[in-house]
């Protein structure tokens, strides 16, 4: 038995296929598994945008009755959950994963197999918590999750159960990741690079990175007490032994605060990069960015009580923390100047990039503005929990994040995958979802004035309510419609589209000196950065093309270095089972938890003592890829 | 049209090599995993801050704790931070044989705090005291627990250290692997620490 767990080891522990699914799940390459966070974050997005339909097919009549009341809770829920942690954020992990350690012209992470880690258990994190649907029911307690509408007595079902075991697996990933991404960028960046030199998307990869390590261990320490009243019967949260629910209001809010900056600060860094490329200006007020993100980062700490105005915490308090939440309009204005400078006297391209981005700016101002009213103490009890507050968030949400995130899209796609995308198509889809977006959320606005709470999944036809909820539901299929084209535009740009070439934009920064699709390797030589928008300034004032740094005599610099010498040699990771095999032992004993069942928790506790020990015995240090001796 | 930062010159002096990290990747990635276990024990603390006093019911603090055995514990712990120091040190000298030997004397040190713990708790029971006897036996339980958890996990290490040492894996060149043990079994003393001073010695001094 000894030999046949020796020999399995041994088979698992030399992935060589570079193709195919196996190379998949074995990578490394920070750029395929950006690629599977792409892809896997669009298909949560598409399942939680299915859900946003349900709602709005619901709510689109008085006395809807398309979804029973349990299953709306938990359509609403899942879409929620869905929405922030399994589109939004791996999104966002995305596009850090495949651009930023291009951007700041490294090789790959600091981590590779860490990286790879993060992904899959994000990927298993999704999937325990979607298989809540076919085992035992859907969570209903609000993406929040409040206690103790989420303990025991209120949810004595396993929902809450996927929800506690799914985001917890997830949360290990992103906290992994973002350790990964913090070390990379400080001690990864190209010889030459100043942290002043860095393109502002890496900045906002290195401030988001920074809020997710100080603002997950709250929630993770929340939801293992909420764990603990859920199993073995402790009183966290029942008022009745003791317990205070506010308390789950506080940790969950520690977090739930920052994780809307861990949300808007990537779209910040896309829009950073894409407005000036457009405008064939650098970026205007290039410190005063760097100032305004630290200080948002800051301050996204301590605004969290905004969320629990009603709660009874006193005047003081309220008036203390209206007053921090308020405060993070300044920088955030400040970053609103510096776009609106960057584009001012520019010689704009309307790409469909730069129409998201623009539109970005037109949508994320209007939710800034309704943020502004919900954040004044005063005001805020008569919106708190109508749909007021849900269009000031969605409009923050999907004009922040997910409009950033389709100018980023629109703007890498041709570094990704070689291809152009088609433009007219692209702005047709553009208009088909800014349209669509602001028939639905802008009426939300007038519901919420008009009375109409938030949560409810059905409404009375004299309230007054039916108009504009028709509205509403009427612009969601304008929208799905846009984002069907998208995908369309997708599809026929990777069988036809045009080759994009290196550089189709006249881009400023790293990624447009090297081929799209870049090689495993990213930078045959590492590049020598001479300035800021390193790219360009050797397209302006340089050679035209970026000079490689003299080769380095040794240091390890994570996923590779040059050797010195003659013969060009990369030094590469190797690929490893080990990582997916951590994940599925915490997937397994994960489900053992949520089905109390010791026997499967241990089965997945080995499982995952295999994949560590594995991971530390397999120690492999690597290999060389032999280049051509030409390539610079 | 402005050509912006082309008007700039290009910087004259950059240093063509890499500036060499001021930290390691793995101990800086595993300072800022410390970083956020920190955030992890401090939300802990304040659940327990938070719901302290609010039990309905006994057994309460005073009824149970017993300073001077959990001062001999603590005590113990301590110790083995102190050699913890010292098998880090040996293998930065390269006396692997040294290093053998304080990492064995730490992982022993770890355990007896555990077995103190271990007493402790039933102790405790004994007493009437559980997770779900009242909201301190379930913040107190769950905040110490969590430390012992994070022990236990330091002696594994330690003994899988030791295991590699004694097939000749480690090396002066190794020697990350144990300075990176190394802080993670301080930054477990510290927690300690701060779980003695505001968890035991405040009760009576409040
Ligand atoms: C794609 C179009 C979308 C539509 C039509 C839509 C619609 C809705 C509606 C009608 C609600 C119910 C509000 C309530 O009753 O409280 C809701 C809730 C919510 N949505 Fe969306 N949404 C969309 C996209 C998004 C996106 C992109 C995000 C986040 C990135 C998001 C995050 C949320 C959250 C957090 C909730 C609250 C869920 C809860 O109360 O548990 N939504 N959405
Ligand atoms: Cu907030």
């Amino acid at each position: 038995m000894a030999v046949g767990a020796e020999k399995l080891v041994g088979t698992l522990r030399k992935p060589r296929e570079e193709t195919g699914l196996w190379s998949w799940l074995t990578t490394v390459d920070h750029k395929r598994i950006g690629i599977l966070y792409l892809a896997t974050g669009f298909a949560f997005f598409l399942m939680g945008a299915v859900e946003a339909l349900l709602i709005r097919l619901q709510l689109a009549r008085p006395g809807g009755g398309v979804l029973s009341a349990q299953t709306y809770n938990q359509v609403l829920t899942m879409h929620g959950t869905t929405m922030i942690f399994l589109a939004a954020m791996p999104l966002i992990a995305g596009f850090f994963n495949y651009m930023m350690p291009i951007l700041i012209g490294a090789r790959d992470v600091a981590f590779p197999r860490m990286n790879a880690l993060s992904y899959w258990l994000f990927l298993a994190g999704g999937i325990i918590l979607n298989s809540s649907w076919f085992l035992g029911g859907a969570p209903a307690a609000g993406w929040f999750n409040y206690a103790n509408l989420s303990g025991p007595q209120f949810s004595p079902g396993r929902g809450i159960d996927f929800y506690l075991l799914g985001l917890q697996v997830s949360g290990i990933g992103t906290l992994v990741s973002a350790i990964n991404f913090i070390v990379t960028i400080l001690n990864l960046r190209a010889p030459g690079m100043r942290l002043m030199d860095m393109p502002p998307f890496a900045w906002a990869t290195l401030f988001t990175s920074a809020i997710i390590l100080f603002a997950l261990p709250p929630f993770t320490a929340g939801m293992i007490l909420l764990m603990f009243d859920r199993w073995f019967g402790t009183g966290f949260f029942v008022p009745s032994a003791g317990g205070d629910v506010v308390l789950w209001q506080h940790l969950f809010w520690i977090f739930g605060h920052p994780e809307v900056y861990i949300l808007a600060l990537p779209a910040y860094g896309i829009i950073s990069e894409v407005i000036p490329t457009f405008s064939r200006k650098p970026f205007f007020g290039y410190t005063s960015m760097v100032i305004a993100l630290t200080a948002i980062s800051g301050l996204s700490f301590l605004v969290w009580v905004h969320h629990m105005f009603t709660v009874g915490l006193g005047p003081w308090v309220n008036t203390l923390f209206a007053i921090t939440t308020k405060a993070i309009s300044v920088p955030t204005g400040i970053l609103m100047f510096n776009w609106i400078a960057t584009m001012w006297g520019g010689d704009l391209r309307f790409t469909t990039a730069l129409h998201y981005a623009v539109g970005f700016l037109v949508v994320f101002t209007i939710g800034g503005l309704s943020g502004i009213v919900n954040a004044t103490s005063a005001l805020n009890p008569q919106l708190q929990d109508t749909y007021w507050v849900v269009g000031h968030f969605h409009y923050v949400a999907i004009g922040g994040v997910l409009f950033s995130l389709l100018a980023g899209l629109c703007y890498w796609w041709p570094k990704i995958t070689g291809r152009l995308l088609d433009e007219r198509l692209g702005r047709r889809s553009f208009w088909l979802v800014f349209i669509g977006f602001n028939l639905i959320f802008f009426p939300f606005h007038i519901l919420g004035v008009l009375g109409m709470p938030r949560r409810i999944y059905t409404y009375a036809p004299e309230l007054g309510l039916s108009v504009w909820n028709a509205v509403a539901t009427a612009g969601a299929f304008v929208m799905g419609t846009g984002i069907l084209l998208l995908a369309y535009n997708l599809v026929t740009s990777l069988v036809r589209g045009q080759p994009a070439g290196a550089d189709p934009w006249d881009g400023r920064t790293l990624e447009w000196s090297i081929p799209s699709p870049p090689p495993v390797y990213n930078f045959a030589r590492l590049p020598l950065v001479r300035g800021r928008d390193a790219f360009w300034l050797e397209k302006r004032s340089g050679g035209g093309t970026m000079q490689p740094a003299p080769e380095e005599e040794h240091g390890h610099a994570g996923g590779g270095h040059g050797k010195g010498g003659h013969g060009h040699a990369i030094h590469m990771p190797s690929p490893s089972y080990m990582p997916a095999v951590v994940a599925l032992g915490l997937t397994v004993a994960s489900y053992g938890g949520i089905f109390r069942s010791l026997l499967v928790a241990l089965i997945g506790l080995a499982i995952l003592a295999f994949g560590i020990f594995g991971w530390i015995f397999e120690d492999d240090s690597g290999y060389l890829l032999e280049l051509e001796e030409d390539v610079a | 049209m402005t050509i912006g930062s082309a008007a700039r010159p290009l910087r004259e002096a950059v240093t063509p090599h890499r500036a060499p990290a001021p930290l390691e990747n793995v101990k800086f990635g595993f300072w800022l995993f410390l970083a956020s276990e920190c955030l992890f024990f401090a939300s802990l603390v304040g659940t327990y801050l938070a719901l302290h006093g609010r039990s309905l019911t006994g057994p309460f603090p005073q009824d149970v704790f017993n300073i001077p055995l959990t001062t001999v514990s603590s005590f113990v712990l301590l110790t083995s931070s102190l050699t913890m120091v010292l098998a880090v040190a040996a293998i930065q000298h390269g006396d692997v044989a040294a290093m053998k030997r304080w990492l064995a004397v730490t992982a022993f040190l770890g355990l007896v705090f555990l077995g103190f713990q271990a007493y402790e708790f039933t102790e405790f029971v004994h007493e009437g005291l559980t997770l779900r006897t009242n909201v301190f036996g379930a913040s107190f339980y769950t905040l110490t627990g969590f430390h012992g958890a994070h022990v236990a996990i330091g002696v594994i290490w330690l003994v899988t250290l030791l295991l590699h040492a004694l097939r000749g894996g480690i090396t002066r060149d190794k020697a990350t692997a144990v300075e990176v043990a190394g802080l993670y079994w301080h930054f477990v003393d510290v927690v300690w620490i701060v779980i003695f001073t505001v968890v035991y010695l405040l009760e009576f001094a409040r």
